[in-house]
């Protein structure tokens, strides 16, 4: 039996509980006392009891049967084995794992068959004794749960709290992850800053990870302040661009626009945010890159096809609908009565805007900004294929940069050695990225949250 | 008080139906009319909330409005200085004349005739600035005012609202820091330094306490000898307590309007009696 089919056979005698429930809840009525709860609460309480306990063992069974299976069968394989390297071995247990499950194998040899034939004898016992420990759990469950139902149970307040903890093991699953993420990046930056101190990281000046493979020795330099210079110069510039144009076109939106083209224009300009921001990159790299050099060319100016300018000036396109939509929707809420007071006091629409409408929004605007920031300085593929990657530390936009992000992608590409300081090197360097956007959105949301109570 | 004309002192008591009567019930002649509305209907995108109003307001009194909610009393008041212009779903036919002319002519400046028919809302709404910018807005406005003009205007403004004593030592504080009783007289204040010649306030009380409250109703008194005021309220006691005509409205028409003293001792129609005496919503 799959998976699939065993879930769905377990979902259908959770269905037979609920109905054995429902029944005996009914059959205990109509002895006379009146129920606590209403008789569907009754069955849904026995199919949990039924179902639950049954689902739980099969999870854990499946996590941990596959680990124990292979320990089992690798212990029986000849001493040989034990002797290749760790690469080869998984190679074998793959290998063996394969003909278990009947594929073709090139030359299998002996040992493999047999260590084959074995593991699926395992596997066939597990699963077997997993569908036996099932069916008994469940059926205790449902005998268990089912004497219990009597007028007096509070099946009601029972299954409420099933249901408080489903949802609270749901959101115990995203924010676990989240913890969990961040504690392998604080671990792993950890085993970085065992090749490079901090102090050389975060303050070096010059980044060059010489990769072992080049063969220079040495373990090479890993400043960050090249990288992070050039973050901060390719958002500055796509806020630059961003912000005017996104306020200014949420301000036509919010105020002028008729409410026809308003309804038309705003989900064309949110498309500009569901563009693959890969589609950017090209673009900038084969469009806009030459349109730039070609531009600088003409008044005599020295701008490279890939460079700051290029990714900040895409990367703000891409961010516009971030600035532009949220102040709208901030525009927007300042309330009519403030609108009408200044209007009431003769100033004209324009003085409105500029004076009343705007300063009463703006901490919610700077929150939008702050958003449209940190989804700048985490962005990724502009950068790779329009900033020209030239981790060096100067100050002209014309020139190639590399960032945060495109060095990440640098250092993961190609052959790994998760042992290696150019390969750890990205965990530190995710962390900063992490905390930076962290930082900035934590600010957004709080003046975002602090504007919206001036109104409550 | 004005003389009743004599025609109109025939007709029946109140309570005596009346009450099919169509036109409205004018019972006065206003010496000097400071606003004249005449023949005005106005509509939010077809669904009529004015219908062919005529009325004239007194200069240099309080004039309230009355009716039941959704009457069109805020209406009636925003047309009077043209909120509306901005609402392209309004239309308006008929005339609105202040001191004679017509606020809807060409030559008429719209600013200009804010400045001169201030509004204050039913509920406060102070700019995100200081107390002192709040009041000093219309001012900026208009511009070309010394500093030291600019302080004393304000100052006045504020002493005028009677708010001045509260807040003279925290003039460069938020707007938003003073209590609603507080924000409501800083809207007064700001609407009184631009020196209007009507001020038309909407519910100005109705969300504040009764001290609040008094306070108001002292400043609308007081104010009456300088400027034309005009009143929407639900409370007939302060309609009672400070105009001295009121205007009855229901369902955007004009249903009696007469010296307060006569409509609400003497009302001439049922409806209205009802409507003050609390038996209609
Ligand atoms: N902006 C608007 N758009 C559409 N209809 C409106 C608008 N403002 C008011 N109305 C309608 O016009 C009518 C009159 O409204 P108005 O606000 O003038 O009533 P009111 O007498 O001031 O009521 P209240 O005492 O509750 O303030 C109501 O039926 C209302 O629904
Ligand atoms: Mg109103």
């Amino acid at each position: 039996m799959n998976n699939l089919a065993l879930i769905a056979t377990v979902l259908i005698v959770m269905a037979l509980a609920y109905q054995l429930g429902l029944t005996r809840s009914k059959a205990v009525a109509g002895s006379g006392e009146r129920l606590h709860s209403r008789p569907g609460y009754y069955g849904v309480l026995v199919a949990l009891w039924c179902g639950l306990p049954a689902l739980l063992l099969f999870i854990l069974w499946s996590v941990f049967e596959p680990g124990i299976i292979d320990l089992l069968v690798f212990q029986q394989l000849p001493p040989e084995v034990a002797a290749f390297s760790e690469r080869e071995q998984q190679l074998v247990m793959r290998r063996i794992a394969a003909l278990a499950a009947g594929q073709n194998v090139a030359d299998p040899q002996d040992f493999e068959r047999l260590a084959a034939s074995q593991q699926a004898r395992l596997e066939m016992l597990g699963h077997l004794s997993m569908l036996a420990t099932m069916s008994i759990v469940a059926v205790v469950g449902l005998v268990v749960a089912r004497r219990h139902v009597t007028p007096r149970l509070r099946a009601r307040n029972h299954v409420e709290k099933a249901i408080t903890a489903l949802l609270a093991t749901c959101s115990g699953v995203a924010i676990l992850t989240t913890v969990g993420i961040i504690l392998s990046m604080i671990g792993e930056a950890m085993n970085f800053f065992r090749f490079v101190s901090p102090v050389e990281f975060f303050f070096g000046t010059t980044w060059n990870p010489r990769f072992s493979s080049s063969g220079a020795g040495g373990q090479g330099e890993y400043g960050l302040l090249p990288l992070l210079w050039g973050t901060l110069m390719v958002s500055i510039i796509a806020l630059l661009v961003a912000i005017p144009l996104g306020l200014m076109t949420a301000i036509y939106m919010a105020e002028y626009a008729p409410a026809w083209l308003r309804s038309v224009a705003k989900p064309v300009i949110e498309v500009l945010a569901g563009i693959p921001t890969i589609v950017y990159g090209f673009f900038a790299l084969i469009v806009i890159g030459p349109f730039l050099s070609g531009f600088g060319e003409l008044v005599g100016l020295n701008i490279r096809t890939t460079s700051a300018l290029t990714a900040g000036l895409v990367m703000g396109i891409m961010i516009i609908p971030f600035v532009s939509s949220l102040s709208d929707d901030i525009i927007t809420q300042v309330p009519k009565a403030l609108r009408d007071g200044a209007l009431g006091l003769g100033a004209t629409k324009s003085e409105t805007i500029r004076q009343v409408v705007l300063p009463a929004a703006l901490p919610g605007i700077v929150g939008a900004f702050l958003l449209a920031a940190s989804r700048a300085i985490g962005e990724t593929m502009i950068v790779v294929l329009a900033a020209g990657n030239n981790p060096v530390l100067h100050a002209n936009p014309f020139e190639a940069v590399s960032t945060i992000t495109v060095t990440i992608v640098n250092q993961l590409t190609g052959d790994m050695d998760f042992a290696s300081p150019q390969s750890l090197v990205a965990f530190a360097l995710g962390l900063t990225l992490f905390v930076i956007t962290l930082g900035l959105n934590v600010i957004a949301l709080v003046v975002v949250r602090r504007y919206r109570q001036q109104y409550e | 008080m004005p003389e009743l004309p004599p025609s109109l002192l025939s007709l029946d008591r109140p309570g005596s139906a009346l009450s099919n009567s169509t036109g409205p019930i004018i019972d006065f002649a206003p010496d000097a009319s400071c606003l004249d509305v005449e023949g005005l209907s106005l509509a939010y995108g077809g669904k009529p909330a004015l219908r062919d109003l005529t009325l004239r307001v007194p200069r240099q009194r309080v004039t309230a409005f009355i009716g039941p909610s959704g009457c069109g009393k805020s209406t009636l008041l925003r047309a009077l200085n043209r909120l509306h212009d901005l609402d392209e779903t309004v239309s308006r036919q008929g005339s609105i004349r202040l001191e004679g002319q017509e606020i809807h002519a060409p030559e008429v400046a719209v600013d200009e005739l804010r400045r001169r028919v201030g509004m204050v809302f039913q509920a406060p709404n102070p700019f995100p600035m200081s107390i002192y910018e709040n009041v000093a807005f219309g001012l900026r406005l208009q511009g070309g005012m010394s500093r030291r003009r600019m302080n004393d205007i304000v100052e006045w403004a504020l002493e005028a609202a009677a708010l001045w004593g509260e807040v003279k030592d925290r003039l460069r504080a938020s707007a938003w820091s003073l209590s609603i009783g507080q924000q409501q007289r800083l809207v007064i204040a700001r609407t009184l330094a631009v020196r209007p010649e009507v001020l038309l306030l909407d519910e100005p009380a109705s969300a504040l306490d009764p001290i609040s409250t008094l306070k108001i109703e002292e400043l609308i008194r007081s104010l009456k000898s300088q400027l034309t005021l005009v009143l929407v309220t639900h409370n007939m006691q302060q309609a009672a307590r400070v105009s001295d005509y009121t205007a009855f409205l229901h369902d955007g028409e004009l249903v009696e309007y007469a010296p307060t003293a006569s409509l609400f001792t003497n009302p001439r129609l049922a409806r209205t009696e009802n409507y003050i005496t609390g038996r209609m919503a």
